[in-house]
């Protein structure tokens, strides 16, 4: 279970996140949505500690998140993360790229770390890409590998940072379709938005971000149907 | 025009010339070596914005930079000497290469750290990896490939740099060797062609070597 209590960040005089609560369990789908800047993606940084936070806390099946004494490195481990811009290691082949985080981190050896890559890999569709360089796969080829990447550590919960914006339009089909294929798996993801009926087919809850708060939260038609607050109400005209 | 090429002299000590090539390029590699350690060393402290570091750092950088390599392996030889801190030729040329080296190479450095988006390393801690595993199995080889070909030709220079030596008085490397024949003989032209030749032999063998490794190293 993720939970957030209470937390504000700012960037200088930038309040992005401005007292957020929210409780994520397991098995759960969770959207954010809203506007650029309402702190959405800003949050999902928060949980795995890339961002630090000045006030309240998150904790992650208990252990918090910015306490001094937790290892970041361990707990990184059980949250698995993708980019918009898709990060792929240019150096490395699609199978190192995937094997080289659990050889290093849990120490597993080459061939248990391929063996787990390969299924990773074929699950999003690139078992003939193994030893092809990233630069030679394309965007959504590239996204995909990021999500084995992330999958092959095992991760108790996956986070998704507007993994189809960076795309294009053709190959957004591809990307998502490897997410709700996880979604249907059980996976605890929460995943940041800006392809609303995506979110409104595979989500759990929606929370609506806006102005560094979780402005409105719910199911998903019950936020884009009948929306209870007035900005929700527009952003949601102004996104269908 | 009554002078009469005469190769043979030059045929025959060519084993000495041979010797002293092999110690410019040592002294070349070491200087190298040293130069890249104390580069890193140089980058990361102008980077890091500490006053005490930066400062430093970058009269090093700008003096290498920005001045004669003679007058550098001047000042370790002379300079130092008159207070009292005698080098000997060989090491005073090799500091003196080091320093140069150093200097150019942490401008490259510098450059390279920034060819490496912020964006990798982010992905790498993400996936759990600390900031060492980081540096060392992301950073690093992508920055390799940033300032591979600045460094070759910084080794050539470096190849090059170290027939300085003469003005310090080296006599065992390719250079002084060459000098020492010349002294006796008079035959400057064919040893000094031939002492020519050899440090063409052995950049172009160097950079070619280089680039072999870099097309064996930089597939992506």
């Amino acid at each position: 279970m993720i939970r957030i209590e209470n937390v504000h960040k700012q960037f200088g005089a930038l309040h992005v996140l401005n007292g957020v609560d929210l409780t994520v369990q397991k098995g759960e789908v969770l959207s954010m949505i809203g506007g650029s800047g309402s702190g959405k993606s800003t949050m999902l940084m928060c949980i795995n500690g890339l961002e630090g936070i000045q006030q309240g806390r998150i904790t992650v099946d208990g252990v918090e998140v910015h306490s001094k004494n937790t290892d970041l490195n361990k707990l990184r481990r059980r949250i698995g993360i993708v980019f918009q811009q898709w990060n792929a290691f240019p150096h490395l082949t699609v199978l190192e790229n995937v094997t080289l985080a659990p050889r290093k981190v849990l120490g597993k050896s080459k061939e248990e770390a391929e063996t787990i890559a390969i299924e990773q890999l074929s699950h999003v569709g690139l078992r003939e890409k193994l030893s092809v360089f990233p630069s030679r796969l394309s965007g959504g080829q590239q996204q995909r590998m990021a999500i084995a990447r992330a999958l092959a550590m095992s991760p108790d919960y996956m986070l998704f940072d507007e993994v189809t914006s960076a795309l294009d339009p053709q190959l957004v089909g591809e990307v998502l379709d490897t997410l709700r294929m996880l979604s249907k798996e059980g996976m605890t993801m929460i995943v940041v938005t800006h392809e609303m009926r995506f979110a409104r087919e595979v989500s759990d809850r929606i929370a609506f971000f806006y102005k560094g708060q979780i402005h409105e939260i719910g199911k998903p038609h019950q936020l884009f149907d009948n929306p209870v607050k007035e900005e929700t109400a527009s952003f949601v005209r102004s996104v269908l | 025009m009554d002078y009469h090429f005469q190769w043979r002299p030059v045929l025959h000590s060519l084993p000495d010339m041979l010797w002293g090539a092999l110690v410019t390029i040592e002294i070349a590699g070491l200087a190298m070596l040293l130069g890249t350690i104390f580069a890193v060393f140089l980058a990361l402290g102008k980077r890091s914005g500490e006053k005490y570091l930066a400062w430093p750092a970058d009269v090093w950088i700008e003096t290498a930079r920005n001045t004669p390599a003679l007058f550098q392996i001047y000042m370790l030889y002379f300079g130092l000497g008159s207070v009292g801190l005698q080098f000997s030729s060989y090491a005073a040329l090799l500091l003196g290469i080091t320093f140069n080296n150093a200097g150019y190479l942490a401008e490259t450095f510098r450059g390279g750290f920034s060819a490496v988006p912020e964006t990798q390393t982010r992905a790498a801690r993400s996936l759990g990896m600390g900031a060492a595993q980081t540096m060392w199995h992301i950073v690093i080889p992508q920055m390799l490939r940033a300032v591979f070909h600045a460094m070759t030709n910084q080794m050539v220079w470096s190849i090059l740099m170290s027939s300085l030596g003469i003005i310090v008085g080296l006599t065992t490397d390719l250079t002084g060797v060459t000098q020492k024949l010349n002294v006796v003989t008079y035959r400057t032209f064919e040893y000094f062609f031939v002492a020519a030749c050899l440090y063409y032999i052995i950049s172009k063998t160097f950079t070619l070597s280089a680039r072999i490794v870099a097309w064996r190293l930089f597939r992506y």
